[in-house]
């Protein structure tokens, strides 16, 4: 769809960043020492880190990505709330307390508190780095996609906004900024979302009737077209409903967008869609509907959602053809309507464990991931830690809840893009009023700006302190630290943002996946064992770190969906059976940490877990 | 902050440390036992999941949201036991 700059949207955007912006200076005074810089001098109350948590947290993949799954397929959205949330009782029960008595300021401070090895240090800065990478992309890329409709620039421009602001807030301030903006935009998050739900709540539901006889659906549909004198028959299964007709989208060899064979303009655009076409009891429209109402309503109801297809053009463009799908509520509101998961309603195994596997991956990624772990040094105590994981895990589960309502309600509000998941929750906002739709779109840029942020310090912790000073031996006196430390954020956020423009077509909430895997894989066998297990060695540490990573990056990077997303070929060559490689190569990490480290215990050496006791 | 002043900072006694420990794990256990739960359901039972046994909302739905409760009162449990001398 085709959006234009919009003065309201670019004022509240603008206020937002100069706002955070003007905190960060501020702020930046007090960030001298490293201490400072890296960790917040440790001062940070336990209720800012708490909402802090939530605002690190919840990413653009969160906020866009899960409502727009949720408006297109409805549950399956769902499932990664489920999974996002629930990895953080591990965080809570099994790593928070053991990780802030260990370290000092970044993760691999805390895996080598025991062993003063290089080998850790290595292995554990080198997949920091590559899962915060991972992490970055999708969040540049999200920006990108969300800032062109909004402000209606190129993609690229708002992934260098993205780039250039972070840079500023990072270099000049560090942690006490980056947990500042995080608090806010966590506040902000929750705040204006359980607006917009107390919004959809009121608005009910309204049936958007059929005035003419559909096809069956399963008729194959013909259109035939004549493009430079050559007629093409497009073959379709749709069933055309009044003012929801096939549409298609053109993207020719040279660049040239299409909407229905015709130059895309504001004119001549995709139209919007999601609607009801069918309410329980005949009903017309609901009124304001409590919220179990809603969803018991919706279950009831038949829903009109968008299908895809795909076909190539012999002169080399793309052409996809998006048409009406009528779906019952009841089939939306359940595990495997779409197609991320759909394996989950088949009677192949293999094609559950996928959904297994990314499951696992959530579950045990959200302890793992750095960014998230480093924020752990900046509050004061073991108790301090725990409460701000209340905290968080409160304000997560709660917006995640009012996420889901989200979904619904802009499935239902006639306003998607079918290009664009992400921007569900933006054009939901919009169906209600401009100004609304002007807020939550600065949130979403506040949102990706917050998660930059943390990842970049988490990064830049890594490459200064983790590589730099403890690896390299490269001496450093404090001012040195914090020099180094904005200096690689600044080189990092130059990385992320040409990544971002290398990836600004991928999809994102598959990219926040591979994350998730990576750092499970990579982090959580080495934690945990060095935690409850007396021998494990640094050998073996050094092993599962790099063997985690390592086979969890060769498994995605031989997937089918690669194959078929970034090499252009056949996904049936892929060897790899699921997408998902947490199943695999997560139990790979503990096992080869057990094996490398009874192969290296020394009884004379000392056992890791009884020195972390004394600690 | 009152709290931090009234009882002693777990970081400079290990057992209470251990004993939270202890904690943490058996509330962990409890979690996993639930979350593989749904997992299970979804997979390999949908049918069951598309039951409405209250409010007229579905049983995948209720399940969803009562991990999401169930995180939240784990965690309230956890933060009372470990305030306990």
């Amino acid at each position: 769809m085709v959006y234009s700059f919009s003065w309201s949207a670019f004022c509240v955007f603008a206020f937002f960043v100069a706002v955070v912006l003007g905190l960060s200076f501020g702020l930046g005074q007090r960030a001298k020492s490293a201490k400072g810089y890296y960790a917040a001098h440790g001062e940070i109350h336990w209720f800012v880190n708490g909402i802090a948590f939530a605002g690190d947290y919840l990413s653009a993949a969160s906020f866009l990505g899960i409502c727009g799954m949720i408006a297109f397929f409805g549950y399956d959205g769902f499932l990664y709330s489920i999974g996002y949330l629930a990895g953080w009782i591990v965080a809570l029960f099994v790593i928070a307390e053991p990780i802030k008595r260990l370290g000092k300021f970044t993760f691999a401070d805390a895996l080598d508190s025991r062993f003063n090895s290089r080998g850790i240090k290595l292995a554990v800065a080198i997949s920091t780095l590559v899962v915060s990478i991972f992490y970055l992309i999708p969040q540049m890329v999200g920006a990108g996609a969300l800032v062109k409709p909004l402000l209606g620039i190129r993609s690229e421009y708002g992934i260098m906004i993205v780039g250039f602001t972070v840079i500023i807030i990072v270099v000049t301030a560090g942690m006490v900024s980056t947990t500042w903006v995080q608090f806010i935009k966590g506040s902000l998050l929750v705040i204006f979302c359980f607006v917009l739900t107390v919004m959809i709540l009121q608005r009910g539901l309204k049936v958007v009737p059929l005035k003419t006889t559909k096809l069956e659906l399963g008729t194959i549909h013909e259109f035939e077209e004549n493009i430079g004198g050559v007629t093409i028959v497009h073959r379709l299964k749709a069933a055309p409903i009044d003012g929801l007709d096939t549409q298609s989208l053109t993207v020719t060899p040279d660049g040239k967008v299409l909407v229905n064979w015709k130059p895309q303009s504001k004119e001549n655009d995709l139209k919007p869609f999601g609607t009801v076409t069918a309410l329980p009891g005949g009903k017309m429209e609901t009124g304001p509907l409590g919220p179990f109402e809603f969803i018991s309503t919706l279950q009831n109801s038949t829903i009109v959602t968008v299908g895809k297809h795909i076909s190539k053009e012999p002169d080399g463009g793309v052409t996809t053809f998006f048409y009406p799908e009528e779906k019952k509520g009841s089939d939306l509101l359940m595990p495997g309507a779409s197609p991320t998961f759909a394996g989950v309603r088949s009677n192949s195994f293999f094609k559950k464990l996928d959904f297994l596997s990314l499951m696992l991956a959530l579950f045990c990624g959200t302890a793992s991931l750095p960014h998230i772990l480093i924020r752990y040094y900046t509050v004061k105590d073991q108790a301090s830690a725990r409460k701000s994981t209340l905290i968080g895990i409160a304000s997560i589960g709660f917006f995640y809840v009012l996420t889901l309502y989200l979904g619904l309600g802009a499935m239902t509000s006639g306003a998607l893009d079918p290009t664009d998941t992400n921007m569900s929750a933006p054009l939901l906002a919009k169906s209600f009023n401009n100004f609304l739709f002007a807020v939550i779109s600065a949130i979403a840029f506040t949102t990706v700006l917050g998660t930059v942020s943390g990842l970049i310090m988490a990064g830049s912790g890594a490459v200064a302190h983790d590589l730099m000073e403890n690896f390299l031996k490269v001496r450093m006196d404090d001012r040195l630290k914090v020099f180094y430390g904005k200096l690689a954020a600044l080189v990092l956020g130059i990385l992320a943002m040409g990544l971002g423009m290398a990836f600004r077509k991928m999809n994102v909430t598959f990219l926040v996946g591979w994350a998730f895997n990576i750092a499970a894989s990579a982090n959580l066998p080495a934690l945990v064992m060095l935690l409850f297990w007396k021998r494990t060695t640094k050998q073996g540490i050094t092993a599962a770190v790099a063997v985690g990573m390592l086979s969890s990056l060769a498994w995605i990077l031989a997937s089918p969906q690669v194959y078929r997303d970034v090499y252009g070929l056949d996904m049936t060559r892929s060897i790899i059976p699921f997408s998902q490689p947490a199943l695999v190569t997560i139990p790979l990490g503990f096992l080869v940490l057990v094996v490398v480290s009874l192969l290296t215990y020394r009884k004379s050496e000392r056992p890791a877990f009884e020195v972390v006791q004394r600690a | 902050m009152s709290d931090a002043n009234d009882r002693p900072r777990d970081d400079d006694h290990p057992e209470i440390s251990a004993r939270n420990a202890r904690y943490g794990l058996w509330l962990f256990a409890v979690y996993v036992v639930l979350y593989a739960g749904f997992m299970g359901l979804s997979a390999f039972e949908p049918q069951l999941m598309s039951k409405t046994p209250f409010g007229g909302v579905n049983l995948a739905i209720i399940y969803g949201f009562g991990l999401i409760v169930a995180a939240l009162v784990l965690a309230l449990i956890y933060m009372v036991l470990c305030r306990a001398r």
